[in-house]
């Protein structure tokens, strides 16, 4: 019972930075309908910056910010300088659809590219002072330390902060609303594409917590964050791409389920079991566990 | 506080959707422009309102040219069009949907009076603050449309067919609302409509187009009483 315990705790570790991960695509797929592959290029690139600043600041807790900052503004120049235009040149064409899309593959390799000449290919640590070591409880040391307590607090934070500004504030419901129906929004005096920066900006942020909160569990390289972009999108496909409280629960999902096969299974068929779980999510509820039934306007 | 259209011409690729169309609104009137589908009418009102591009001509609102200029900017100079298809976004609930009109403004007591006059003018909408727009009737969601829109207190209002596919009764509804405010503000109003009778029926002039061209205008009076327009344009 203990070990079943203890991997619920594992998994709602790693399920919170599934979830941010699935935020921050959900965010831009509610604003722009795009499915940002790029995200992991822009959290890699943010949690860099955040490297940087460590090693000239030496404060892991400064150097947060300062990553999630860059995430926002890189995410913010993406959408501004590469998707929109790109968005306005290809309408009416027969790639419209899919051009934005390909655009994101094109920039994670791009950013992929910079970082590998700028910090080389090598495993670069990104330390955090809290200890990875399991809290002890009486005896027993169970596998849940205070730096995945501070990944799940927080995530919870920025969920939080995110479902705050959507429920309560006017730019939470001009960018509800931009995202339901732009043309509706702009009559009623929404700068739309501003938001839809605001938009990316803010799937940027939460990318780049994921990034810099994942990291000092592993390492960083210019692909270290290929598989948090994996699961972030089997999240967001769990919760049904459109809802911020999907793309939680289907991070938490995620990270139980994956705690559960390295427990019972074994970590060599994690990754492919992501996609196992995409499959059978997409034939049994295509439109995910919070989705709408129906298609929607857009 | 004239809005004036002078030569105006919209191409939809090689098709031309209005074609040397000229007019003039005075401050406070309501004028429907009538036409049959296709005639451009649609067209016409996302010209004015920014949505869509002009090939050449000009449009003007209180001396100042309206085209080339986005939606979002005009609707902060008073010109708001409420589109066709009862246009509420339906996933957000219906104070959120009055919430809208007003998202740009600052003047919060304003905006809570603006509220106020809607919900009196439209109570059904008041009994259903909390719920999701999409699950009013087609009328209420007129409505809610219109409501949305008066919150942004407008100086030019743009209604594109807002009979569309509504019963008799809640058709009467929903014009008598429109003269009622028309009359309460003094608002400019451009009526787009298929439904000649009732926008006619409140309206002080009509014009009426055909494929995208200028055919008359006239008061309501003397259009609804010349029987060859009757039988041509007016569908009754």
């Amino acid at each position: 019972m203990t070990t079943f315990f203890n991997t619920i705790l594992v998994g709602i570790s790693s399920g919170s930075i599934y979830a941010l991960m699935s935020l921050s695509l959900v965010l831009v797929w509610r604003s722009t309908r795009v499915v940002n592959f790029a995200a992991a290029g822009q959290a890699v690139l943010s949690t860099y910056l955040g490297y940087e600043a460590m090693s000239r600041l030496h404060n892991y807790w400064l150097s947060l910010p300062i990553a999630v900052i860059a995430g926002a503004l890189i995410s913010a120049i993406v959408e501004s300088f590469v998707m929109r235009p790109l968005a306005k040149r290809s309408k009416g064409s027969p790639v419209e659809s899919i051009a934005p899309v390909i655009a994101t593959l094109g920039i994670l390799g791009l950013i992929r590219g910079i970082a590998g000449l700028v910090w080389g290919n090598t495993f670069l640590q990104y330390t955090s002072p809290l200890s990875s070591k399991g809290f002890m409880i009486g005896h027993t040391t169970i596998p849940f330390s205070p730096l995945n307590a501070a990944i799940v607090i927080g995530a919870a934070i920025v969920l939080a902060f995110f479902a705050a500004i959507f429920r309560f504030t006017r730019l939470g419901l001009a960018l509800r609303a931009a995202s339901f129906q732009p043309e509706i929004s702009r009559l009623s005096g929404i700068r739309v594409d501003r938001i839809r920066t605001i938009g990316w900006a803010f799937a940027g942020a939460a990318g780049a917590l994921a990034g810099a909160l994942v990291t000092p569990t592993t390492y960083l390289s210019p692909n270290s964050l290929d598989l948090l972009l994996v699961s972030g999108f089997v999240a967001a496909v769990i919760g049904g791409l459109e809802s911020l409280i999907g793309a939680v629960v289907g991070g938490l999902v995620l990270g139980v389920g994956f705690a559960f096969i390295l427990q019972y299974i074994g970590s060599e068929v994690t990754f492919s079991a992501a996609f196992i779980i995409l499959i059978i999510v997409l034939f049994i509820r295509p439109q995910g566990i919070f989705g709408r039934g129906g298609s929607r306007e857009a | 506080m004239t809005l004036i259209v002078d030569h105006l011409r919209i191409q939809h690729g090689t098709i031309t959707a209005i074609d040397d169309l000229s007019f003039a609104i005075e401050p406070g009137e309501l004028v429907t422009i009538i036409g049959s589908n296709g005639a451009g009418k649609t067209t016409l009102l996302r010209a004015l309102s920014g949505l869509i591009p002009t090939a050449s001509g000009s449009a003007s609102w209180k001396g100042q040219s309206i085209l080339g200029r986005r939606a979002e900017d005009l609707v902060r100079s008073g010109i708001v069009h409420v589109s066709e298809g009862k246009a509420v976004i339906p996933e957000l609930t219906v104070a959120e949907n009055l919430e809208l009109g007003g998202i740009w403004r600052k003047d919060k007591t304003d905006i809570a009076l603006a509220t106020s006059e809607v919900l009196d003018l439209f109570p059904r909408l008041g009994e259903r603050m909390k719920q999701g727009a999409d699950t009013l009737s087609g009328g209420e969601r007129q409505m809610l449309a219109i409501g949305r829109a008066m919150i942004a207190r407008p100086d030019l209002l743009l209604l594109d067919e807002p009979s569309l596919g509504l019963a008799p009764l809640v058709i009467e509804q929903i014009f008598s609302a429109i003269d009622a405010l028309r009359q309460r503000l003094g608002l400019t109003v451009v009526l787009v409509e298929q439904n000649a009778i009732s926008a006619l029926g409140i309206a002080d002039r009509g014009i009426i187009i055909n494929l995208g061209k200028f055919v008359t205008s006239g008061s309501s009076a003397s259009l609804m009483s010349d029987p060859t327009l009757r039988a041509a344009y007016l569908g009754f």
